[in-house]
């Protein structure tokens, strides 16, 4: 367990409470990104011990939480209709879409299966050569390595059973999105570490040269977070705005090199519909030209009627951070993950379930 | 105790069936039902109750009775450390116990799928036998139905549990009062993590083994040594330590209070756990219950505890609070603190 009992070190940790606290002397809004920092911070209390100057803001890094309702609805017509294999990693398959989860498709009969790793798809798309297999690609930047691995796996073994239903989003063009957004007010992000750890963070230093904003890599663990917390709050009080790496021991600036080049060999970047938030350009990867044959899109015919989202849910507002899970009328009310309005109550990632599954006196100490 | 299993199946050979799969006739009464249970069945489970071949048992008892019945419907049915016979004798055997019983009879009913090879209901039964035998208790009546192809799993057994309530036991969820300190009989989630290490499709390498066991012998001790100083055993299955204290803080409208650091949970378990983003809190444990007791009698519970091998790493991991009425609550040595909140359904692995 090296490498993160030492980034749960309650002394330490409790040093780094006390440094950001003599450091702060005025309220700052900070944003970290990932739906796997949001669940950290709520899980191990972080937001009841920061000073209360500090506000965090639970950005649109859940990929449960910005898989637009259509592409579910596609996986369940797939899954349901044309009998597929449908196989999905394990949070994707609560979200409701218009009609159906998958999971409520698995109950009713389809062939839903959940994995850790596309390339066990393809196993399960070479053990049955008679039917189609379906991986639900879903996810930021950190999985389009292994999602691409995967097409160009099944490519070397001939497997024409197999296809990938994509929704991938990239983070630079969301902070861009944030920042142009006139009713979001961030002081400053805490970048996702995972996603840092494939990409690096090239590409968020022309970002905060841009928009004068800190950006500071970080990690998931207790001590992680308020060393990146600490790092942008340092930032602020100077009026700075640089790009920093609290996350180094997983991240370099260029990020993975091998895995990005397998990345840009299947996949090229297009504009991608981010469900509660609406169409980011240039920030979604979708299957290159030559891969067509795998491209579950493509390959399948859909006909499907284009669904609304439920007018109750204010998803977009709480991941542009504009809102918080708890000023939602329906949240914990008609909005439960028992039954879920919207994405963000579904996830253990999205911010309204990290919000209800966690949360004790938060909205006691932040409404006062 | 793992080598003790081993030596036991080794002295249970199958008997010679004159056939290799289970058909509809066998769960039909006729003949071939006859043969299944005379040819192996019966003398495997033994005992003078049984022997009666009558359609129930005649059972005799002075007081105070506990009872409980349990379904497994488990896939797979064989996992790291157990099989799906074991759990049947061992859950139902966990439930009479909690109840502050001494649990002595089983019924046990077995719904087959059709194509279910004699020698794996075979290896089941021998496991359903040790785990009697080490829990001390007889089977005392049962069934066997058989359905037809793809309408059932392999084999789903039903075991209803039977027994006397220990003379100094007091255990009562109104006998729980704030200050009560809440045990952890031993590490926890170790079931539910074995269970999915060897899941279709989310299979992982490890040496993760079910913790399925009886805990009566455990029950029995506490109760012997501090009588109606135990207010309340829970063993917490589905739905893990998290389902098990919401449901006693709601049913009471008492605060629980617990202490992350104080959990026990073995280091594979908890490593498995980081990687597939999952809580031990909600994993199912099938060998671990959970006491509350009087305050001033909590560590000498815990003495007994780690005497035994299956709970050698008991310990006090919360107490009981007049605060935050029909919540649980954990606190970190950092200070945080947060809602530990009935879990929805099944944990699911996360994307990344």
């Amino acid at each position: 367990m090296k490498y993160l009992t030492e980034f749960r070190n309650p002394e330490l940790a409790k040093k780094v409470l006390k440094e950001i606290e003599s450091t702060i002397t005025r309220p700052w809004k900070i944003m970290e990104v990932c739906g796997g920092q949001t669940h950290s911070l709520v899980k191990n209390g972080i937001l009841t011990v920061l000073p209360k100057q500090i506000t965090m803001l639970h950005g649109p890094g859940c990929p449960v939480c910005v898989t637009p309702l259509h592409l579910i609805d596609k996986a369940v017509y797939l899954a349901l209709e044309k009998e597929v294999i449908l196989c999905s990693f394990g949070d994707m398959v609560r979200v409701p879409g218009s009609v159906k989860s998958l999971l409520e498709a698995k109950a009713a009969g389809a062939d839903v299966r959940i994995l850790y790793s596309p390339l066990e798809a393809v196993n399960i798309a070479k053990e049955n050569p008679d039917r189609e297999v379906v991986f639900f690609a879903v996810g930021f930047e950190t999985t389009g390595p292994s999602n691409a691995l995967s097409v160009l796996h099944a490519q070397k073994l001939g497997l024409t059973n197999y296809s990938i239903l994509t929704s991938h989003v990239l983070v630079p063009p969301a902070i861009s999105a944030l920042m142009e957004d006139p009713d979001a007010q961030i002081d400053a992000f805490l970048a996702a570490g995972h996603v840092c750890s494939i990409m690096g963070y090239w590409e968020y230093l022309p970002l905060a040269e841009k928009y004068k904003i800190p950006i500071v890599v970080t990690g998931f663990e207790p001590l992680d977070l308020l060393l990146g917390i600490l790092a942008a709050v340092k930032q602020l009080e100077k009026g700075q705005h640089k790009v920093e790496n609290q996350y180094a021991r997983m991240v370099r600036e260029g990020g993975n090199v091998e895995a990005q080049k397998i990345v840009n060999r299947v996949f090229e970047t297009g504009d991608q519909m981010w469900r509660g938030i609406g169409t980011i350009p240039g920030s979604g990867w979708y299957l290159k030209k030559e891969f067509t044959a795998y491209d579950a899109n493509r390959k399948f015919t859909i006909e499907l009627e284009k669904a609304n989202e439920n007018a109750e849910c204010i998803a977009g507002d709480i991941m542009k951070g504009i809102k918080k899970p708890y000023q939602c009328p329906q949240f914990g009310k008609n909005c439960t993950p028992q039954n879920p309005l919207g994405a963000p109550m579904v996830s253990s990632e999205g911010a309204c379930a990290a919000y209800y599954n966690f949360s004790t006196m938060i909205e006691e100490i932040k409404l006062t | 105790m793992k080598n003790n299993k081993s030596l036991f199946k080794l002295q249970c050979p199958a008997p010679k069936f004159d056939f290799d799969i289970i058909t509809l006739s066998h769960g039909s009464g006729g003949l071939l039902t006859n043969q299944l249970l005379e040819s192996g069945v019966f003398d495997l489970l033994k005992n003078e109750k049984l022997d009666k071949h009558h359609d129930g048992a005649m059972l005799e008892f002075n007081g105070s009775v506990a009872f409980s019945t349990d379904s497994f419907v488990i896939s797979p049915i064989v996992f790291p450390g157990g099989d799906i016979g074991e759990l049947a004798v061992n859950g139902t055997v966990n439930d009479v116990a909690m109840c502050g019983a001494i649990p002595q009879y089983l019924s046990l009913s077995f719904i087959l799928e059709e194509g279910l090879p004699i020698s794996r209901f075979w290896d089941i039964l021998v496991s359903i036998k040790y785990a009697a035998d080490k829990a001390r208790v007889i089977i005392v009546t049962g069934d066997t139905k058989v359905v037809d192809k793809g309408k059932g799993d392999k084999i789903f057994i039903n075991t209803s549990g039977l027994g006397a309530v220990h003379p100094k036991a007091a255990i009562d969820i109104d006998n729980i009062c704030a200050g009560d300190k809440i045990i952890a009989s031993n590490s926890i989630a170790t079931h539910g993590i074995a269970i999915l290490s060897v899941r279709e499709g989310l299979e992982f390498e490890s040496d993760i083994e079910s913790d399925t066991c009886n805990l009566n012998h455990l029950t029995t001790a506490l109760l012997d040594a501090f009588g109606n100083g135990i207010h309340l055993f829970r063993d917490p299955t589905r739905g893990g330590v998290a389902a098990t204290l919401n449901e006693i803080s709601k049913e009471r409208n008492l605060g629980i209070l617990l202490q992350n650091e104080n959990i026990p949970v073995e280091g594979q378990v908890k490593a498995a756990c980081e990687i597939l983003g999952l809580d031990p809190l909600y994993a199912a444990n099938e060998g671990v219950f959970m006491a509350f007791v009087a305050a001033d009698i909590a560590d000498k519970v815990v003495e007994i505890l780690h005497q035994f091998e299956e709970s050698s790493k008991a310990a006090i991991i919360g107490e009981v609070t007049e605060e935050h009425n029909g919540k649980v609550l954990i606190t970190n040595q950092m200070g945080g603190t947060r809602v530990v909140h009935i879990p929805v359904g099944e944990q699911l692995p996360r994307i990344c």
